[in-house]
């Protein structure tokens, strides 16, 4: 088996920039494992501009933010990058397996880092009854469909939830020329930026409709509308207010979810509920040498945010080294 | 008049008060930092925008490259800028930074690669 002193699994904002404050710090050998065929990870599909204020002190897209760590990591002669690589085992040991196009490699690593990121909630999770048709899709899935593979969801959409991701979409749907119906949210606020509720929803005159919930989605084969009913601040379906809005594609909008899969797997703690490592501090896990950090550790609002921590991660683990030594 | 805005320009979002004689600002409170100052003076005088979007490209990693204006073009411009993007095919690597249509709206803003593309 081979040795390597700090492997880090992802190559995203979190993992690119533990990287590079884990070499800046002493550490020699860093394999760096992404699954995508590019380094950037989520950022690749966030177009959008709003990055980088806090770290570069001016505005960037996602792509242009990940291409300023992309070009150092790749200038770094003590990061292998190996990319189209996707970890499948991970031991308490810190044992890791990965596979490679045409490889499985199998490493004994001095530390991990685990930057794996999150995944969207999906309806599933906020159960909204109705039938199974097609045109529901986690915004975020959206967001990669229009930005990265060209392909417009549908023509007139709804979208339930006033994330940020939910409100990004909804500007993005508008400026492709989908009617955006409205945007539907339980609570009282969005939990998005103010910014975005602004820039994204005001400019295209898009509604957003507070203390409203999705009771049905309706069609056959393809969405074909969605019955909404407004709350009061219990939460319960206020009667007579009920109203259906017509529309082939329904966006959710409704929360990140941690991926921990590979600290499960290892035995270290993972909080049922929220999905993120049991420990007590940020980048930590329960198991020592294998650190988490990123959306992996918690759900960041801005990627500027995960850059900072991400950076500390890199240098806990430098210091579990033993380096300097 | 008096107008209330919220300022864009940051993740703060600062509450803006604008006293305006039409399109002429006369005073700006709220704002945390001189970008929210001339903020609220260009939304009142003429909105700004920077467009972000992705147009296709043929033979390159990607099938589609995301692409900004060089600078904020005006607001009502969005959906013009919008036609013009989807008659672009990138064919030819792009850097960073990259031009990919010079002046495409006749308003001073080029359209600009935000990544890096290699052929296929």
């Amino acid at each position: 088996m081979k040795r390597r002193e700090l492997v880090i699994v992802g190559g995203g904002p979190a993992g690119m920039a533990a990287a590079l404050a884990a070499r800046a710090a002493g550490v020699e050998d860093v394999l760096l494992l992404e699954r995508d065929q590019h380094l950037g990870g989520i950022l690749n599909q966030c177009i959008h501009p709003g990055f980088g204020l806090h770290h570069f002190k001016e505005e960037l897209t996602g792509p242009e933010y990940a291409d300023r760590f992309a070009a150092l990591v790749h200038a770094d002669p003590g990061i292998e990058v190996s990319l189209r690589s996707f970890v499948v085992k991970l031991g308490k040991d810190r044992e890791l397996s990965y596979l490679r196009p045409g490889a499985m490699e199998d490493i004994q690593a001095g530390a991990v880092i685990l930057a794996t990121g999150c995944r969207e909630r999906t309806r599933e999770m906020i159960p909204i009854p109705g039938s199974r048709p097609a045109g529901v899709f986690p915004a975020g899935l959206a967001q990669k469909m229009v930005n990265m593979e060209g392909w417009i969801p549908g023509r007139e959409a709804v979208i339930v939830g006033s994330g940020d991701i939910g409100l990004i979409m909804a500007r993005r749907m508008a400026l492709e020329g989908v009617a955006v119906k409205a945007v539907i949210e339980i609570q009282k606020t969005s939990r998005g930026l103010v910014r975005n509720v602004v820039q994204c929803l005001e400019d295209f005159g898009i509604p957003l409709r507070f203390q409203h919930r999705l009771t049905a989605i309706h069609g056959a084969d393809r969405v074909e509308k969605v019955s909404v009913v407004r709350v009061d601040d219990d939460f319960k379906d206020i009667p007579g207010t009920a109203f259906e809005i017509a529309c082939d594609t329904v966006l959710v909008s409704v929360g990140l979810i941690p991926e921990n899969e590979l600290l499960e797997m290892a035995g270290g703690a993972v909080d049922r509920r929220t999905n993120t490592p049991v420990a007590d501090e940020v980048n930590l896990t329960s198991l020592p040498g294998v650190f988490a950090c990123g959306n992996a550790c918690k759900v960041y609002d801005l990627a500027d945010s995960v850059t900072r921590d991400s950076e500390l991660a890199g240098r806990m683990a430098a210091k579990y080294l033993g380096v300097p030594a | 008049m008096k107008r209330v805005m919220t300022c864009i320009e940051c993740p703060q979002g600062c509450r803006l008060e604008i006293e305006a004689d039409g399109s002429r600002v006369i005073s700006v409170t709220g704002h945390k930092c001189k970008r929210g100052d001339k903020y609220a003076r260009q939304e009142t005088e003429a909105p700004l925008r920077t467009l972000t979007t992705s147009v296709l490209t043929r033979g390159l990693e990607l099938k589609m490259l995301p692409v900004r204006t060089s600078r904020p073009i005006p607001k009502d411009k969005l959906f013009d800028a919008m036609r013009a993007v989807k008659t672009i095919v990138v064919t030819s690597p792009v850097k960073t930074g990259s031009v990919v249509a010079e002046n495409f709206l006749g308003l001073g803003a080029d359209l600009v690669a935000c990544r890096p593309l290699d052929k296929l």
